[in-house]
């Protein structure tokens, strides 16, 4: 399979397709990061967090449309007020849906799965009833078209760039907010012994509410993000929810690290797979390996070591 | 066991009056047309019985089923199309005697997994084994290991969706998303004609009362009990020193053979197998019709698959858009409000008085009744 190649053309093969690995990687830490914090820190299956990021795609695109008609000269800076109310909008919902539903399951994780699963269907329709069936792609600003030429045989487009330094941002932040910040040390501390935490004085149900929005909302700013890179339609979530849940499984839930490690493996594996081989194959050959591996080894590349 | 009969009272009803809709009412009143579609229902009602064993009694809950349904279904497909593209019908290829998908995809020969589905036979055999040999392997690995509840549910669902890429992206063998479709005969019989699907369909009826029969008879020996047991508290079931992994794997592995059985009647009755009812959004359909019946009923099963898809067709017919909206609105509500589904309904509100008025015509008839089983020797109830 690589006989056809020189060992330079084989050299820029790896680069190109490992910076669109990293592309698939951002996408996949961004969708990852919100659902390892439902789902890691609060055992929560939620089958909707595909259907919370294209909301945020979609407040994006509305944004992007709507600075086009009323406010052209600020347009470029666009971006960073569609993140933002994405985050809102997202981690609005997802509030409201731990409040009506997700809190009255918690002791029953099987059902929250058949329960958000029902309500990712619910949003996928009223998505297609508001905005259409058919996809939409927001307009990049200028700076963000085009793209970088690092070498001779290499070029990598400005939009991934921006998408992998926004990742790396977010990242930061989450990581800070979950380890350092007062509010994290509470969810942690929810976390490992519920009943533990409500007698110290934690309000556990305020917690809960706060972190499944915080997963939600990052899951819209994973929306927006995902606009730059690609169209979005009703289902367009739908496509990424299996990829993602097994990206926190495989990095073993809990642990923040054990993501973004996993995540990193299986999107390199897949892009460069991908070049020598069809995409469909690339995919099978990738899960295939991911549940293999999940067998040999339940808990995950790092398991969190807690007493239970 | 506790109970020695193989039904009690309301079990015996409930057997009764399904028997008496599905092979007198249902054929009685409705056309080919409308029959050969409750025959479609019925297939996934092997499917929620499946479910029932696992889910229900054994707790663990596989978003995966379409996979061995699918199974099921492609093992009989691909011996009916073994059938329909005989050297005769297929001259006009440029490789006769193979099905015309291979044809279109430059495949020149037989691939080797094709050979014994030549036989009908070694077909039935692989349509029983197959699925449940995949099932035993994933149980094996995943049971022994302790892994189960949410884990199991997420990766039989990754499993789910790597089938559908597979046979997606195999078209030359498995004839891609159009799945195989043109299906004709059944060793010379003609499966397409209104005759012929009436028969299918009572054939059908006939073997999903011998799994219903077969998934009772599990249920009642200790078999079944532990498997209850297994769901409350695992823990102390394997203290008390049962290997429980073995019994998932038992329950997983006969969900996967009903789950298969329905996927070959789905053929034999629609004519045509397709990666449609293979992957993720399937499977996790089938789930909610076990939970409509309600996940401890074995006729509740048949029902809310009955219910469910009744709905479907008739929402979707009439309004599309709706019935996203409905099937979304039903997950949510049979989780929150109906967590036994139809099931528990039946059980809460109607059977009391059922079972009030049976104790006031036997306390009525018990002299009589006392009289008669003295005179038949048998036991009075």
């Amino acid at each position: 399979m690589f006989g056809d190649y020189s060992i330079g053309d084989l050299g820029a093969i790896f680069a190109m397709q490992g910076f669109a690995g990293l592309i698939l990687f951002s996408v996949y830490v961004l969708m990852a990061l919100g659902l390892a914090i439902i789902f890691g820190q609060m055992g929560v299956i939620n089958m909707a967090h595909g259907e919370f990021m294209i909301l945020g795609a979609y407040v994006t695109w509305l944004t992007s449309s709507f600075f086009q008609s009323h406010l052209p000269s600020l347009f470029s800076g666009y971006f960073f007020v569609a993140m933002i109310l994405a985050f809102i909008a997202s981690g609005a919902l997802g509030m409201l849906v731990e409040w009506g539903l997700i809190r009255h399951l918690y002791k029953r994780p099987l059902d929250t799965l058949l329960a958000t699963w029902g309500l990712s269907l619910i949003l996928q329709q009223a998505y297609r009833s508001v905005f259409g069936a058919r996809e939409v792609g927001v307009e990049l600003p200028q700076w963000m078209m085009g793209s970088k030429q690092v070498t001779d045989t290499i070029e990598v487009p400005i939009n991934g760039i921006f998408v992998m330094v926004l990742t790396l941002g977010i990242t930061m932040v989450v990581a800070y907010i979950m380890y350092k910040s007062r509010w994290g040390r509470q969810v942690r501390a929810v976390v490992q012994n519920r009943v533990m935490a409500g007698a110290v004085g934690i309000n556990t149900e305020k917690v809960d509410r706060y972190t499944f929005g915080l997963g939600c909302g990052i899951a819209g700013i994973a929306g927006s993000a995902f606009t730059m890179i690609g169209s979005t339609g009703p289902t367009s979530g739908q496509l990424y929810i299996v990829d993602t849940f097994l990206v926190v499984v495989f990095g073993g839930a809990a642990s923040l690290f054990g993501t973004i490690a996993s995540a990193f493996t299986i999107s390199q594996a897949q892009s460069t797979m991908e070049f020598f081989m069809s995409g469909s194959m690339a995919k099978v050959l990738t899960l295939l390996t991911i549940v293999a591996i999940l067998m040999i080894r339940p808990q995950g590349l790092f398991a969190l070591k807690v007493r239970k | 066991m506790i109970n020695s009969r193989f039904f009690n009272r309301s079990e015996l009803l409930g057997f009764l009056s399904l028997l008496l809709l599905l092979a007198v009412i249902l054929p009685l009143f409705l056309d080919v047309f409308r029959l050969n579609l409750v025959a479609k229902y019925l297939t996934y009602a092997f499917v929620a019985l499946g479910l029932v064993m696992c889910w229900g009694y054994g707790g663990i809950l596989s978003l995966g089923q379409g996979v061995f349904f699918g199974l099921g279904g492609y093992c009989m497909a691909m011996f009916l199309k073994l059938e329909a593209s005989s050297v005769a019908n297929t001259k006009i290829q440029s490789t006769p005697g193979i099905p015309d998908f291979m044809d279109w995809n430059q495949i020149t020969s037989l691939p080797m997994f094709w050979k014994p589905f030549h036989s009908l036979t070694l077909t039935i055999i692989a349509i029983l084994v197959v699925p449940t040999l995949l099932a035993f392997i994933i149980g094996a690995a995943m049971f022994k290991r302790r892994v189960g509840g949410v884990y199991f549910a997420i990766i039989t669902q990754a499993i789910a969706a790597i089938a559908t890429i597979l046979i997606i992206g195999q078209q030359g063998y498995t004839g891609g998303i159009n799945g195989m479709t043109d299906l004709r005969t059944l060793n010379g019989w003609d499966i397409r004609t209104d005759h012929a699907k009436v028969i299918l369909y009572f054939f059908e009826v006939f073997v999903l009362f011998a799994c219903i029969i077969t998934a009772q008879f599990i249920r009642l020996t200790k078999l079944g009990r532990i498997l209850v047991a297994m769901r409350e508290q695992e823990d102390r079931v394997r203290f008390s020193g049962y290997s429980v992994a073995n019994f998932k794997i038992f329950a997983f592995c006969a969900a996967a053979m009903f789950a298969a059985i329905g996927g070959a009647m789905f053929t034999l009755q629609i004519g045509f197998m397709s990666p449609s009812f293979v992957g993720i959004v399937p499977s996790i359909e089938m789930v909610i019709y076990t939970a409509v019946g309600g996940r401890m009923s074995i006729f509740g099963a048949v029902y809310g698959t009955l219910l469910v898809n009744y709905a479907k067709t008739m929402l979707s017919e009439s309004f599309p858009e709706l019935w996203l909206f409905g099937l979304g609105g039903l997950f949510i509500a049979v989780v929150l409000f109906f967590p036994n589904g139809l099931s528990g309904i039946w059980r809460d509100h109607v059977a009391r008085h059922i079972d009030r008025l049976i104790a006031m015509r036997s306390s009525k008839s018990k002299k009589a009744w006392a009289i008669k089983s003295a005179a038949d020797g048998a036991p009075a109830e």
